[in-house]
């Protein structure tokens, strides 16, 4: 029985004193959007090369920038991703604790879909239609330049070539950078539509955002949570409905659903990375350079995440949804990071 | 009409009544029942994909120039060696008409990634296989996997694909086995390679600290709180805090960890260490709660009996009360610990929400655990995650049914009639 004891004693101490020397692990933090991307790198960076395989939390983007500008000790995380890119203000945060050099790594970009059940016929959407949808306000449809509370309650309403369905859009809460990126892209891209309120922007900023960044709360949009399978999930049930998600979740799940068509452009591989399709957002990761020859493996997974093989156009990570860089800025981009070139903002 | 009257006529009333309220309580125990029987149907149909795996069979030609290798190589190099080439030759011979650069991709997706380390691995294993042809069995990838299991049903497999796979199942090149794979290895993001162990491991350990910890302090706080705690203000105040700490909500418990531990003490984050106490506290009130319960249930007379006898309060307490009222202690540590091994929310704040690839080796490693698993497995993209997940809660409800099994066969072995 005592040797039990000493046994557990042992075991739960004895790693704590190699740890005190140093951590031999690359600590990821960050975006969910990223997340299955820098997993499926990590893993195969832990398998093809002598190093362990990083651990990757997911603790959105605004969490992670957080968690990687508190400081340069070694408790802190070597690496986060970001579903946009690092705002000014992170960064001053990040200079202010001493985190002065960090490095910026673009990976390719990700494509939010409006999508609905297979069994329905496709949607055909401009960023007009969208922004009239789900807006709180638009503008009434006498074309006076007031605004009013969204009347709309079909698709038919807004556009009389759209269907006669009930307006009701699946998606992410407000605390989830898809629905940052959606508002700044859909909706604003479709209230920029109405010259008046375009113009409102050098005039009244606030009042322009107000417009253009407020989301409908009388039932249409619904808020389903941060769980993208359960949404298609719903479609599915739901043949009316819409939802809203990155294009990995239609990627994986296209013989159940499809994308709404959006301003003539699908929601394809090819559509996205040629910047037809409307609304899509760049994806990073950013390395904190103090690191660099502290945990070792930092330059090797900066390597292996910015090679041919794993990023390029034909890459591994383009068959999990993402899409790539074209190739010249990948290059750059590639030269770059592995030269280890300061972010300044 | 006489009193003898008046109860007959009430008397069937009542016995209609009486029936109704069996008939009621039996309906309620079989609609809880039928629930969990659903929820169980449910689960194992959804599951038991997962269990099983498809392999496919090729030819391997371990050709020395194809892996790029020098004729006097040092086996460092076979580490980076090209392995994949291996696999692209072999299915080349079966399909000569595929020339296309495209076409070539979509058949080398037919093939798990995991088939070129497992190549690797047999290649350091046995090298005399160099220059050798050998069949050998390879994972699919979980789009095709899904495609066999699911009959067919499945569009994320194209028109080739299609085609390639019927003419390997004519070859009879398929076979399907039990996925033992799945208790072997941790995490990963492919489907085919993913498995539980990782989190069974970090969830043992966690769940030890717990232990460790929590139930000294909660049989000690107990005994001291019911046999010599004075009666004053001071321990109703304690006494009414610990009641509350029980229904704090346990998300509270990982801001405290995160704070305490892992800020101000400088304990790594994501580690088996910081989770096992933070549900330490998380189910202290449950087991002292418990332990009170059980001990103020030992009869007076044994203590009375005890101290005529001249033993000293210390010797009552440990002699006769503790092991009196150690069934119901032992099950107040498991249904507390149970109650710890589901849970998720304060292990987000402490970084143990995270992919974790290998198996943790102690209490300080990165590790994640069970129900944690389940989570990270539902919110993934590939479908076939959806067989895995339901894989995991089967796995977490057999540890919590043996968890509960062992607290009644404690309960019975240690309790004692008289």
């Amino acid at each position: 029985m005592k040797q039990i004891g000493l046994y557990i004693i042992l075991t739960l101490t004895a790693p704590s004193l190699v740890l005190a020397s140093g951590r031999d692990v690359i600590n990821i933090v960050g975006s969910s959007t990223v997340y299955p991307f820098a997993t499926v790198v990590a893993e195969r960076f832990g398998k093809s090369s002598k190093f362990k395989t990083p651990k990757i939390e997911s603790t959105g983007t605004g969490g992670g920038i957080k968690l990687f500008c508190a400081g340069v000790d070694i408790n802190t995380p070597d690496i986060t991703n970001a579903s946009r890119r690092m705002k000014k203000s992170e960064f001053n945060q990040c200079q202010k604790n001493g985190v002065k050099k960090i490095v910026e790594v673009l990976v390719g970009y990700d494509g939010i879909v409006l999508a609905h059940a297979m069994r329905k016929t496709q949607m055909q959407l401009s960023l007009r239609d969208i922004f009239l949808a789900l807006a709180k306000s638009v503008p009434a449809s006498d074309g006076s330049q007031t605004l009013v509370d969204n009347p709309y309650k079909t698709w038919q309403e807004i556009n009389p070539k759209l269907p006669a369905k009930k307006i009701e859009v699946l998606g992410p809460p407000p605390t989830s950078g898809t629905r940052d990126a959606f508002v700044e892209l859909a909706l604003e891209g479709g209230c920029k539509t109405f010259q008046w309120i375009k113009a409102l922007k050098k005039i009244d900023k606030s009042r322009y955002k107000a417009i253009c960044h407020g989301m409908r709360e009388d039932g249409a949009y619904i808020e389903a949570g941060e769980n993208d399978n359960l949404i298609v999930q719903k479609l599915v049930a739901n043949p009316n409905a819409m939802g809203i998600f990155g294009f990995s979740f239609l990627d994986q799940n296209s013989d159940i659903i499809q994308g709404s068509i959006i301003n003539g452009a699908k929601a394809e591989f090819e559509s996205i990375a040629s910047g037809d399709y409307p609304i899509s957002r760049p994806l990073y990761f950013y390395v904190k350079k103090a690191h660099v020859d502290v945990i070792p493996g930092i330059a090797e997974y900066i390597a292996a995440f910015t090679s041919e093989a794993t990023s390029g156009e034909e890459g591994y990570l383009t068959d999990k949804g993402l899409i790539p860089l074209d190739e010249a800025k990948r290059q750059t981009v590639r030269q770059n990071a592995n030269k280890l070139q300061n972010l300044d903002l | 009409m006489n009193n003898t009257e008046q109860i007959k006529k009430s008397l069937n009333k009542r016995y209609r009544k009486e029936k109704r309220f069996r008939f009621l309580s039996l309906l309620a125990v079989l609609i809880g029942f039928a629930c969990l029987l659903i929820l169980l149907v449910d689960m194992v149909i959804k599951a038991w994909p997962a269990f099983i795996q498809t392999e496919v069979k090729l030819d391997i030609h371990f050709s020395q120039e194809k892996l790029g290798l020098a004729t006097n190589f040092d086996p460092e190099e076979l580490q980076n060696a090209n392995f994949r080439g291996l696999i692209k030759q072999s299915l080349q011979q079966l399909f000569p008409m595929v020339r296309k650069r495209s076409d070539k991709r979509a058949l080398m997706r037919l093939i798990s990634v995991d088939a070129e380390y497992r190549l690797r691995d047999k290649l350091q294993a046995e090298p005399q296989l160099l220059g050798q042809t050998v069949p050998i069995w390879l994972l699919v990838d979980d789009d095709v996997d899904t495609y066999l299991k699911s009959d067919k049903q499945f569009g994320r497999v194209s028109q080739e694909q299609i085609a390639w796979i019927t003419e390997l199942e004519q070859q009879e090149r398929f076979q399907k086995r039990f996925n033992y794979w799945f208790f072997q290895t941790g995490d990963s993001r492919e489907p085919e390679l993913a498995g539980i162990l990782g989190a069974v491991i970090g969830s043992f350990y966690t769940l030890l600290v717990t232990l460790l910890l929590s139930f000294p302090i909660g049989v000690m706080a107990a005994v001291y709180l019911e046999e010599f705690a004075p009666r004053n203000r001071w321990i109703d105040f304690i006494e009414v805090n610990i009641n509350n700490l029980a229904a704090v909500p346990s998300i509270v418990f990982g801001l405290l960890g995160l704070a305490v531990f892992i800020n101000f003490f400088g304990l790594p984050r994501s580690a088996p260490l910081v989770g096992g106490i933070v549900l330490a506290l998380m189910t202290l009130p449950t087991i002292i709660i418990a332990s009170r319960s059980a001990i103020k249930a030992v009869s007076p007379s044994m203590r009375e009996a005890a101290l005529g006898l001249g033993a000293s309060k210390i010797q009552v307490a440990f002699h006769h009360v503790v092991p009196l009222a150690m069934p119901g202690i032992l099950t107040g540590t498991i249904i507390g610990l149970a109650q710890a091994l589901g849970e998720t929310a304060p292990l987000l704040m402490i970084g143990m929400v995270a992919f974790i690839v290998d198996i943790p080796q102690g209490a300080t490693d990165a590790a994640t655990v069970l129900p944690v698993q389940i989570y990270l497995w539902a919110d993934s993209p590939e479908r076939a995650f959806v067989a895995k997940t339901a894989a995991a809660i089967l796995v977490l409800l057999l540890f919590l049914t043996v968890m509960n099994g062992l607290a009644v066969w404690l309960r019975k072995k240690f309790e004692r009639r008289w």
